[in-house]
């Protein structure tokens, strides 16, 4: 008994003396498990991607033939119809940012300027209450409240109107109610961060709020919007479900999604579309600036 | 100290390199092991043993519901968890993972899953129930490939053609209310359309019964011409659907809500909306349950899969299902034909089965069950569209 005791100690002691002052170790020890979960888990995971993609499939087993082949990319070049689904979610990616910052601004000025301790309060709980639901019950609710006979179009039928139904309008909708609250906070901490002080010099040295707002609040808050559209932009990007449910407009995941079970070379290959176009929006985002306080 | 002259950036790297080459070396070790552990599943089981406690199974909604798997799980003592999936391509990924005993494929999974090697032949001797299932659901070209069985038969049924009867009058007899541009347009936005490549096979059967010229012998075997006159079709289609589904719960709010009207469907939906009191309708029995081009239809196979954790439980499973009594409850909650001949005599309803026509092979004949697409389609000139061709098609259809 008593040797085993002395046997942990010494290994114990031992591995203490192994670490001690050598920072090097230490800190490889200490970062081991999150970069090991960066480079293998993600980028390894991305990587695996990227080469899928220049592989093809058995057409009976879906299994994948792992040789180089640009027949892939061929197909995606010469079949209009994933430029229109590209295109698409672009758009709709961009509109719902442009909706979710206009709508956010004006929230985020009053909770970081205006709202008293109280009022702030309550408004990030009410902003980040919808996020502890489930993404599928809240597209599911809006569903039912888009539906013919739903509450939507029993609100306006009094006033002889009729809501805008399942389609295009609906999924830029749902879109632009799920990734309010991630647009709200960017822009709410980059408020928060500019000193009143710069506003009431500038009203001191005569300019009109809407002056102070252009000249002043505006460019220091800027970097933060675009750091809350990389949230919504890629938020869309990415989504399946909401199309799915709301329209019957195909998104890319959409298309990633029906090739996945049978053609995962195709499916890797639409995927490069999104990442190509994200990598796009991150260098215009550095540019102007999103990076630099965030 | 000797940190002193040390970079942080070299420091990083180093840890980076050390973990590559440590995950590298665990990646080959468990290589090693799954090669060696992994070499007997290309059999079929010889002896069903003692149960392994638990089975995880892939199922259509509505195949495995407490009334039947409760009383499987305290029979044998195997717990079930289930996964529901509403597409065949689903099904087909979630057997990729590995993590499943077992699946109800349609015919449309089975020969992918048999080729991609997810599957394992089923060895029919160890399930006792076998015997008594219909014949001509054995040996049939979706559950057995090269002479070896490699499932057992659950149930098999038609896609139904479902209107609501307060918004559809009169009651359709054919599927024109959903292809023919005239009468279909009477129905514009309010159309209902199953979201999967395999729906090409209805416009297929359409075809076949509308254009003879076409050629069409069997849905799922299209050469260029054929299969472009069902695109077109479907094309032609699109303007007037008002919601494509793909699960079963979608539809049901979407027939539910008054969004649509009319659609393809199956009797699980049916059935849901009628007990929500929704006054749908379907093809009825003064016209054999079918509209007069027939229509696509299932007929679904338990299989195992090749690296099955519980194999025991899955063999347990597999004859649990098509024991008379149950298979019987089984294909009356779902409305669909039993698998097992002696179902027939334990149907609460004493009609069930001369209603569904299980007992009439020629009745099937109108139905094209799902199938996988191949490039072969027996001419022996590879002239086909092939699976792959249908989901890039379906596509480029809803656009």
């Amino acid at each position: 008994m008593s040797e085993t005791v002395a046997e942990k100690r010494s290994v114990s002691h031992r591995l203490s003396d192994l670490f001690h002052g050598r920072e090097r170790l230490q800190v490889g020890a200490l970062l081991a498990g999150p970069v090991g979960w960066l480079v293998i888990g993600y980028l390894g995971s991305l990587a695996l991607l990227l080469v899928a993609a220049f592989w093809s499939v058995d057409p009976l087993s879906g299994l994948t033939i792992k040789e180089f082949t640009l027949e892939n990319f061929e197909a995606l070049w010469n079949e209009p119809v994933y430029r229109t689904i590209a295109w698409r979610t672009i758009r709709t990616a961009l509109l719902v940012t442009l909706t979710d910052a206009i709508i956010a601004f004006p929230i985020a000025f009053y909770m970081a300027k205006v709202a008293s301790r109280r009022g702030k309060a309550l408004l990030v709980i009410g902003i980040l209450l919808p996020l502890w639901s489930s993404y599928l019950v809240k597209v599911y609710a809006w569903r039912t409240l888009l539906s013919a006979n739903g509450a939507i179009n029993w609100a306006l039928e009094p006033i002889g109107l009729h809501g805008p139904g399942y389609g295009t309008t609906a999924v830029w909708l749902v879109f632009s109610y799920l990734w309010l609250p991630f647009m709200i906070l960017p822009i709410y901490a980059g408020l928060e961060r500019i000193p009143n002080s710069l506003i009431s010099a500038s009203e001191d040295l005569g300019a009109s709020p809407f002056t102070t707002f252009r000249r002043v609040i505006l460019p220091l808050s800027f970097p933060a919007v675009v750091a809350g559209s990389i949230f919504t932009f890629s938020l869309t990007l990415g989504d399946y479900i909401t199309p799915r449910l709301v329209s019957n407009d195909q998104f890319i995941g959409n298309v990633i999604f029906s090739n996945i079970a049978n053609n995962q070379p195709f499916a890797a290959a639409l995927a490069m579309i999104p990442i190509v176009v994200m990598i796009a929006y991150l260098l215009v985002a550095r540019k102007l600036g999103a990076f630099e306080h965030v | 100290m000797s940190n002193r002259d040390g970079n942080p950036a070299r420091t990083a790297w180093l840890v980076v390199a050390g973990l590559v080459v440590f995950m590298l070396a665990l990646a080959g070790c468990g290589g090693g092991s799954d090669s060696t552990s992994g070499g007997s599943s290309d059999e079929a089981l010889q002896k069903v043993g003692k149960g392994e406690g638990e089975v995880s199974l892939i199922s259509w909604a509505g195949y495995v519901e407490p009334e039947w798997s409760k009383p499987f799980e305290q029979k044998t003592g195997c717990k079930v968890n289930n996964k529901e999936a509403g597409t065949s391509d689903e099904m087909v990924e979630l057997m990729k993972t590995g993590q499943y005993d077992g699946v109800s494929a349609s015919g449309n999974a089975t020969a992918r899953l048999v080729a991609a090697g997810l599957v394992a032949p089923v060895n029919t001797d160890l399930v006792p129930n076998y015997k008594t299932v219909f014949s001509d659901l054995k040996d049939q070209p979706y559950n057995t490939f090269e002479g070896v069985n490699y499932g057992i038969p659950h149930g098999r049924g038609a896609n139904l053609l479902m209107w609501n009867g307060s918004d559809v009058s009169p009651a359709p007899d054919s599927w024109d209310v959903m292809f023919d541009p005239k009468v279909a347009a009477k129905y514009k936005g309010k159309i209902s359309v199953y979201d999967e490549s395999s729906y090409i096979a209805d416009a297929a059967m359409y075809l076949k019964y509308h254009q003879p010229d076409l050629g069409i012998e069997n849905p799922y075997e299209l050469n260029e011409d054929q299969f472009n006159a069902a695109i077109d079709l479907l094309k032609e289609q699109q303007a007037n659907v008002g919601e494509y589904w793909s699960e079963a719960a979608k539809q049901i709010s979407a027939f539910a809500g008054g969004d649509v009207t009319v659609g393809t469907t199956w009797q699980y939906q049916y059935f849901a909306l009628k007990e929500e009191g929704v006054p749908v309708k379907a093809s009825p029995a003064s016209q054999g349950f079918l509209p007069k081009e027939g229509a696509t239809g299932w007929s679904d196979t338990w299989m195992i899969a090749k690296d099955a954790k519980h194999p025991n439980c899955m063999y347990e499973w597999m004859n649990w299902i098509i024991e008379p009594k149950i298979n019987a409850e089984v294909a009356e909650w779902f409305g669909e034909a039993p698998a097992q001949e002696l179902a027939c005599k334990e149907t609460a309803n004493k009609n069930f089965c001369a209603e569904y026509h299980a007992e009439e092979p020629e009745f099937w004949k109108r139905v094209y069950y799902w199938e996988t697409p191949l490039a072969d389609c027996g001419n022996g000139e590879e002239d086909c569209k092939d699976y792959n061709d249908w989901v890039k098609a379906w596509t480029t259809i809803k656009g």
